[in-house]
């Protein structure tokens, strides 16, 4: 036992993944793990492939190398890893609990079986639709069945219309967490944006993910913003359970609410272990600050400086 | 006040002044002057004095009208929002009532003879439209989905209509959803070489199949006669009463006088309940998962998939089911028609149901049902305009100008209604006011 649940239990592997476009390698031979119940954050400066990875992670993008392994239930464990790897199943169930190769599997099997949800970089909410349509299409995986694909629902069947209702009491608990109640009703395009980044969260959630991915949540946000992303994410994580990683930029977000820091820098990975740990490892502050080793000493103060809470 | 009153009066007719002034430059060479061989083959130049000057008038009045619709007062403006409103609630009832008074009022008016054109065109001719425009809705409107090839969907169901009815004797009404499975079938089939494509891809491949079909059914001459095409296939019955003159038809066996219109107006309420039954599930379908997941791949198709929706089948279910509507849609042309021939369905139908759902305003239901009747009853309408030869000259034919005004009218849709008809999405689920507030 290390105390860190990315070593003790983690429910995602990546395993040496390399991602090529043509010449460029934009993800090269990075390992890592997730740890069940932490914030893990993958930062790194611009470019440094943090968004190809995870787009490895969910499935729009096929790793040219490497492997991905995912339980939602945590506890990976190597031998039996192995021993999916070594047929052509994209999941196992045999020991227990599932286990899932994901670079097997279509990004909408990922989000599917796999129960990983994801938001964007640059926000995909369904901007025609309303506040509240946003987050029922959400639990769409759940109300298919329900709605015995179509039949049931057609001809109006109250086990159908109980499903739906519940789906939307599940909405409004979030619409109400996020404060975004009163405006459920008006298309999702039309809100402001850093309600459209919390929707997304929302809507992510709504998904009922094991492991919940986003891409920098942060981005466009004011100060005071961020600081009630920060208190959301946690209370997400403490209620639900549920395992985040985030790609994030704002580091006083990242400090505060990480477990599990992971840098990426030109694609190879540069350090991986807890906030303080990172934080103080010259590497990771010559990657983000782009200094000379003599500077190191005042840049690394002022680092420390911006992200102490 | 009277100068703040007369000043958009004013304004209005400077506007005017100018757009008569450009329209008579425009005009001046096009229609004021007409050149036509005599019987040597020499041009006789002939003037058109009240023609340029009816246009002139025209270009006036709009522009007049424009400018004093574009200088409307704030308050007059937010009366007509509020009217729409109130007014929505007893439109559909209304309409309903309406449509189906239509044929017997008709033939109350104008006797069973006169009674027919008004029915078949103006009446079962228009429902199909309104029909295939709901159907397209579905595939583009609701699910985003741009097929420029629906006719062959259309043509699918009545070639199958007239292909299968004399080979297996089965009756109409066990043909109609036959016909429509065909549609769904071939729409499941196009659905998937074309799953991978969006917009204008799509629109090209979905184009070249619906003229793939086409061309197929000119050169299958075996089958499907060619161009001479179909007939002589087993017509509209009253539950087994043929519309025939007779002891065993319809007439004689209700005790009246035979008539054709029984026939049309017998058909005019079968597309009618049909149509209205294609309208609820459609309805239902938007508040279901199904309709709401076609709703959010035509908003964003990475998000759906994010979600974990499975894409490709969302979009063969859009396909399958708009074609399953184009296909009994055909099966009632064929009724309609009694002759099914590939000039029936050729590209410019395609346009002309494409015209209906943008014009109606994509994804809503009433939108595309009075775009359906204001392109066709319009065109159709243009035909009884023979008053205007009073005006124009015994040579005038208003049937002539029938593509000028749909032009007029799509360039007015995209200045004042660019998102069509009716463009306010109504959410398929709503939360309402907070609970304080209910309470």
């Amino acid at each position: 036992m290390t105390g860190f649940a990315w070593i003790d239990d983690p429910l995602l592997r990546v395993d040496r993944v390399t991602m090529r476009f043509g010449g460029l390698t934009a993800v090269n031979d990075v390992s890592f793990s997730v740890g069940r119940g932490d914030i893990t954050a993958l930062i790194g400066p611009n470019g440094a492939g943090k968004t190809t990875l995870f787009n490895c992670l969910t499935g729009f993008y096929k790793p040219t190398v490497g492997r991905i392994a995912f339980s939602p239930k945590g506890g990976l464990d190597d031998d039996r890893i192995d021993e999916l790897t070594a047929t052509a199943r994209r999941n196992s169930n045999d020991g227990g609990e599932d286990l899932y190769l994901l670079e097997r599997m279509a990004d909408f099997e990922i989000a599917k079986k796999a129960r990983i949800a994801r938001t964007f970089q640059n926000i995909r909410l369904f901007s025609g639709m309303s506040a509240l349509e946003n987050l029922i299409v959400a639990q769409h995986i759940a109300l298919t069945p329900a709605s015995g694909y179509g039949v049931f629902g057609l001809i109006g069947l109250p086990s159908y219309r109980r499903a739906e209702s519940e789906a939307v009491e599940r909405a409004k608990k979030w619409l109400e967490r996020i404060g975004l109640r009163r405006r459920a009703d008006d298309p999702a395009g039309a809100l402001p944006y850093g309600d459209q980044r919390r929707l997304e969260i929302a809507r992510a959630m709504c998904a009922n993910p094991a492991l919940l991915c986003l891409d920098e949540p942060a981005a466009g946000l004011n100060a005071n913003e961020s600081h009630g992303l920060a208190t959301l994410l946690r209370e997400i994580r403490g209620e639900s359970g549920v395992s985040i990683l985030l790609i994030e930029h704002d580091m006083a977000v990242v400090m505060a609410i990480s477990d599990h820091v992971v840098v990426l820098d030109y694609g190879q990975k540069i350090a991986d272990g807890s906030p303080l740990e990172v934080r103080e490892n010259p590497a990771v502050i010559a990657a983000y600050l782009g200094v000379e080793d003599e500077e190191l000493g005042p840049a690394e103060a002022e680092l420390t400086a911006e992200t102490k809470p | 006040m009277l100068s703040a009153a007369a000043s958009p009066f004013s304004r209005a007719l400077k506007e005017s002044a100018l757009a008569t002034l450009i329209v008579a430059g425009l005009a001046f060479p096009i229609i004021a002057f007409r050149a036509d061989p005599d019987f040597n083959n020499l041009l006789e130049l002939s003037a058109r004095w009240p023609l340029f000057l009816a246009f002139c008038a025209l270009g006036f009045g709009l522009r007049f009208l424009l400018s004093l619709w574009e200088s409307r007062p704030k308050a007059a403006l937010a009366l007509a929002q509020a009217t729409t409103g109130k007014q929505r609630k007893w439109l559909a009832p209304a309409a309903l009532a309406a449509l189906v008074a239509y044929p017997l009022l008709i033939l109350a008016l104008l006797g069973p003879q006169a009674a027919l054109k008004w029915v078949d065109t103006f009446g079962v001719q228009i429902l199909l439209y309104v029909l295939l425009g709901w159907g397209l809705n579905i595939t583009v409107g609701l699910a985003g989905l741009l097929d420029l090839g629906y006719v062959a969907f259309y043509a699918v169901g009545a070639y199958g209509y007239a292909l299968l009815a004399p080979l297996t004797g089965l009756s109409f009404w066990a043909l109609l959803p036959v016909c429509g499975l065909l549609a769904a079938f071939w729409g499941f089939c196009i659905g998937f070489p074309v799953l991978r494509l969006r917009g204008d891809y799509l629109a090209i491949v979905t184009l070249a199949f619906g003229e793939m079909l086409r061309i197929v059914a000119v050169n299958w001459d075996a089958v499907t006669k060619g161009e001479a095409g179909l007939y002589g296939f087993p017509g509209l019955t009253f539950f087994g009463l043929p519309f025939i003159p007779g002891p065993r038809g319809f007439a004689a066996h209700f005790g009246v006088a035979f008539a054709g219109v029984h026939k049309l107006i017998f058909l005019y309420y079968l597309v009618l309940a049909i149509a209205l039954l294609a309208n609820f599930v459609s309805i239902r379908l938007r508040r279901l998962p199904l309709g709401r997941a076609w709703e959010a791949l035509r908003e964003d198709e990475i998000a759906c998939r994010a979600l974990g929706l499975d894409t490709a089948k969302i979009k063969l279910t859009a396909f399958a089911l708009g074609a399953f509507f184009a296909g009994v849609a055909g099966c009632l042309f064929a009724l309609r028609q009694g002759f099914v021939s590939p000039s029936s369905f050729t590209f410019t139908e395609s346009a002309t149901i494409l015209a209906i759902v943008v014009l109606g305003g994509g994804g809503s239901q009433f939108g595309v049902a009075m775009a359906a009747a204001l392109i066709v009853g319009s065109s159709e309408l243009l035909r009884e305009l023979t008053f205007l030869k009073a005006i124009f000259g015994e040579n005038f034919d208003p049937t002539q100008y029938r593509m000028l005004l749909v032009g007029i009218a799509m360039v007015a849709m995209m200045n004042f209604r660019p998102r069509g008809l009716v463009s306010m999405r109504q959410p398929t689920i709503t939360l309402g006011p907070e609970p304080e507030a209910r309470s």
